[in-house]
């Protein structure tokens, strides 16, 4: 644990943040945007992981793990979705969320 | 002094990822994203979990922030300003997160977490490793295994939408 801090220091701060990158998916209209607000969502979530794991369980380490998992995940979420962007850019000229339907109907 | 730097870490990770979702400038976002991202390492270097920070480091802050780089340059001008959006957008969508972040915030300052437990931490590299390749009660083998298909599977996905169409 670190010194002087509770476990509640750290999860109002990891609110905040799950919040904001919220915030950033409900307003942004540009997909690279959206993408990285997503990636806030994710990194608030790890380090609620981790401040659990080696609060409580400093003896296993299956928070650090879990944490070690989701930034892989995050990795390939990151590049397939960046390809679905540049080929839809290649396709429409845009990636605003609002002007990209073509697949909708 | 350990105090100190917490605080420091988690108002630049407050600041900077408010920066991030409001700033008009997309380049200018990513790199704030980038401060939220070491931040957050360096929480990790706090809490002692060295190789998560490397990894966060690297992956995060050296492989997925440039990829966002590339991918916002190959799209959009680099001084290109977003439109900003509409008011009713921004005052629906402020509300349901200070609603969100209100309720989650009073529901643990209600609940009363036990003292952190005092056992001696295990997170040397050398069990980190065998644990991840070990197949018996309480390794993650299995895991490891699932997460290497998913990255092979992301990279052939990758490759087969962006490749360009030949017959056309």
């Amino acid at each position: 644990m670190i010194e002087g801090i509770g476990i509640e220091n750290i999860l109002i701060v990891n609110t905040l943040l799950f919040f904001i990158g919220i915030y950033g998916f409900l307003t942004r209209k540009n997909l690279v945007t959206i993408l990285m607000s997503v990636e806030l969502i994710l990194t608030a979530v790890n380090i609620n992981f981790v401040a659990f794991n080696k609060y409580y369980y400093p003896e296993n380490l299956q928070g650090h793990f879990f944490a070690l998992f989701v930034i892989a995940v995050a990795a390939t979420e990151a590049a397939v979705a960046i390809a679905i962007i540049i080929s839809l850019y290649r396709r429409i000229k845009v990636i605003d969320v609002e002007r990209a339907d073509e697949m909708k109907y | 002094m350990e105090k100190i730097l917490f605080y420091i870490f988690s108002s630049v990770i407050i600041i900077f990822s408010i920066m991030c979702v409001t700033s008009r400038r997309i380049l200018r976002a990513a790199v704030f994203l980038l401060f939220v991202l070491l931040s957050a390492a360096g929480i990790f270097f706090m809490m002692s979990y060295h190789f998560l920070a490397a990894v966060q480091i690297t992956i995060y802050a050296g492989g997925i922030i440039v990829l966002f780089i590339f991918s916002i340059m190959l799209t959009s001008h680099v001084d290109e300003k977003l439109e900003a959006p509409a008011f009713k957008k921004v005052y629906f969508s402020f509300m349901a997160c200070l609603l969100g972040a209100c309720l989650t915030i009073f529901a643990f300052l209600k609940y009363e977490f036990p003292i952190p437990s005092s056992k001696q931490p295990v997170n040397s590299m050398q069990v980190i490793g065998k644990s991840l390749l070990n197949y018996e009660s309480g390794g993650y083998a299995l895991p490891f295994e699932v997460i290497s298909i998913l990255l092979l599977a992301a990279i052939v996905g990758t490759i087969m939408i962006t490749r360009r169409d030949e017959t056309k």
